[in-house]
């Protein structure tokens, strides 16, 4: 078995005639916070989406928990954790109704849920929330109801993708204290985001750029590749490098 | 099958929120019925007429009242001339005309054939075809009464006894009504179910949801599931209002008969989900569910005998679970029959459920793609 968390080897992915993310390689190590950078339509997000096998690759070959993607989607939905960037749980249901449901999903017995529903809802300060429907929460509410019920069946990975959108400062803040105290209980979090100073708070980061890879290592070594600049400098000169080789090939 | 429960609970609560929905779901099957019940009577009777009495004679109004009495005419003017009769029926103010030639009482008289013209607007066939039989039939009774008269002869030499059986009063309600569970099941259960897989696919529910663990199977049942109750109190309330509203009678075994319908449920949720699974959004499952509904009240025998249609359109026709489903709505509810009479259909019934939703379940892909 891999000893990394996640393992992808030429990765690739077709829609059509374009291709969205396109030979990628790298590896995950159990209980790292990894980030996945780059602009819209860089790919973050159809990664993710094989990964979490929402997605067919159209090449290449991912293991997630050591499952092969391609072989057994199901068994590895029961280990992951998964955030989708839209908000994706029911507006219709309150927030204690779309936990129970996604306990029940996640297998959860009734006797073990309860207990686990209200450990999730102490970690998550979700306790005042519990009877109001979640069409009616606000953006940092509805995120971290959405997390909420990805850690029912305390995943070992966590997807995130884009997690922090349309979120107010102070709850990107305790969001990301949130993620780091999963991180050190041994879960592993791969997140995609564009703001910099969200991909600074990762172990490592990997640059998307047009579906391939243009940088990956720690954020003080890809800031280092374009001459020890901030972060963000290194991303927007990586990018319109990549940018550039493409329209001179 | 661990996860149904869940999926059913969630499922469950959101259609019980859904309350205009769910208002709707009940509603218009007492509105259907109500409106079905009074206004469709097959039995077409009081055909407007007109009368063009040329002779004017105490034997032509004699003949004139023979057909107002069999009730099938009545007479909504006298006119003077031809024009004026094709006038009437022209503008529709009369389906039918009565002329009586000015030679009718001469020639009833004199024993040669006396004739009496009826004309009708049969633009509208189900009324002509009644005015048409009523017309033959006073005919026919009159010549009969001259003839046996004439012969010497009090008694008929031949008469046809017809016992209208399970119907004897020839009821339109008795008819229509039991068809209708079945149309609003159909229409209610098939729309509702379209919606599911799509809506969720719309708001964006459907990518977290199929990132988890649960099987095509359980997320299928358990959305079809709490329609089914939906669908026993839409037949439940059909049935009473059939019975205390239209007089229509429960003669057969009415346990048997909520059997035979779950069965039927889950066969229309599962073709709903089947489409769910085919069309990409809400409005194309709406449109998808109502070019359904047509053949299933045009070919199912829900108003148009069957048998009166060419083979294809009764093979199209026994492609419809509805179809075998009037059946035994009909045989259980009318004749009292069961199981010995209804198998065959109860069997496809149950085969049609299985495979339909067989076919859902493959159909979807726990996948973006």
């Amino acid at each position: 078995m891999t000893p990394f968390a996640v393992e992808t080897r030429g990765l690739t992915r077709r829609f059509g005639p374009t291709t969205a993310v396109r030979d990628l390689t790298l590896q995950i190590a159990t209980g790292e916070v990894f980030g996945l950078l780059g602009p819209n339509g860089s790919g973050k997000t159809t990664t993710i989406r094989m990964l979490c096998g929402l997605l067919a690759p159209s090449a290449g070959a991912a293991t997630v928990a050591g499952i092969e993607v391609t072989e057994s989607p199901d068994r590895i939905k029961e280990r992951i954790g998964y955030m989708s960037q839209k908000f994706g749980l029911y507006e219709d249901l309150t927030v204690a109704e779309n936990m129970d449901f996604y306990g029940g999903i996640y297998g959860l017995a009734d006797a073990g849920r309860s207990g686990r529903i209200a450990e999730v809802v102490a970690f998550l300060g979700l306790e005042r929330r519990l009877p109001q429907l979640a069409g009616t929460l606000s953006g940092g509410w509805k995120q971290r109801l959405a997390l909420a019920c990805a850690l029912m069946h305390e995943p070992a990975l966590l997807f995130l993708d884009e997690p922090t959108a349309g979120v107010d400062p102070a709850a990107r803040r305790s969001f990301w204290r949130t993620i780091h105290a999963l991180a050190r209980a041994g879960t592993t979090v791969i997140v995609t985001t564009h703001y910099m100073d969200e991909a600074a708070q990762c172990g490592r980061v990997a640059m998307m750029s047009q579906g391939h890879l243009i940088a990956l290592g720690t954020p003080a070594e890809v800031a280092a590749q374009v001459g020890g600049q901030s972060l963000e400098d290194a991303f927007v000169i990586l990018q319109e490098r990549d940018e550039l080789e493409a329209n001179e090939r | 099958m661990k996860r149904f429960w869940p999926m059913f609970r969630k499922e469950f609560i959101q259609m019980r929120r859904d309350r205009l929905t769910l208002g709707i779901m009940i509603g218009i099957p007492v509105i259907q019925l109500l409106m079905f019940g009074f206004a469709i009577q097959t039995d077409v009777r009081h055909i407007p007429t007109v009368v063009l009495d040329e002779s004017r004679t105490p034997a032509s109004r004699d003949v004139i009242q023979a057909f107002e009495n069999t009730g099938s005419f009545r007479i909504v003017g006298h006119v003077d001339d031809r024009r004026a009769l094709d006038a009437a029926i022209a503008r529709g103010d009369a389906q039918a005309g009565i002329v009586v030639p000015t030679d009718y009482p001469r020639d009833l008289a004199r024993g040669t054939t006396a004739t009496v013209q009826v004309i009708v607007d049969a633009s509208d066939p189900l009324s002509s075809t009644a005015a048409l039989a009523a017309a033959a039939g006073v005919a026919q009774v009159r010549s009969l009464a001259i003839l046996s008269a004439a012969a010497g002869r009090s008694q008929l030499p031949l008469e046809a006894r017809v016992r209208p059986r399970y119907n004897p009063g020839l009821r339109s309600p008795n008819y229509i009504v039991p068809g209708l569970v079945g149309v609003i099941l159909t229409i209610t259960m098939v729309l509702v179910t379209a919606m599911a897989i799509v809506r969720e696919r719309e708001r964006g529910t459907l990518e977290q949801l199929i990132v988890t663990p649960i099987t095509k199977t359980e997320l299928m049942l358990g959305k079809i599931a709490p329609y089914v109750g939906v669908g026993m109190v839409q037949m439940t309330a059909v049935l009473v209002l059939g019975r205390f509203v239209f007089d229509v009678p429960l003669t057969g075994n009415v346990v048997l008969l909520y059997g035979v319908a779950l069965v039927f449920v889950i066969a229309s949720l599962s073709l709903g989900l089947l489409v769910s699974t085919l069309v990409r959004t809400q409005q194309q499952a709406m449109q998808a569910s109502f070019f359904f509904v047509l053949p299933n009240i045009l070919l199912s025998g829900f108003m148009f005998p069957r048998q009166a249609m060419p083979l294809v359109f009764q093979w199209l026709g026994a492609l419809l679970p509805l179809t075998h489903f009037l059946k035994v709505l009909r045989g259980i509810l009318l004749k009292g029959v069961g199981v010995t009479e209804l198998w065959p259909e109860m069997l496809l019934l149950v085969l049609f459920a299985v495979g339909l939703i067989a076919l859902a379940v493959r159909r979807f892909q726990k996948t973006l793609d």
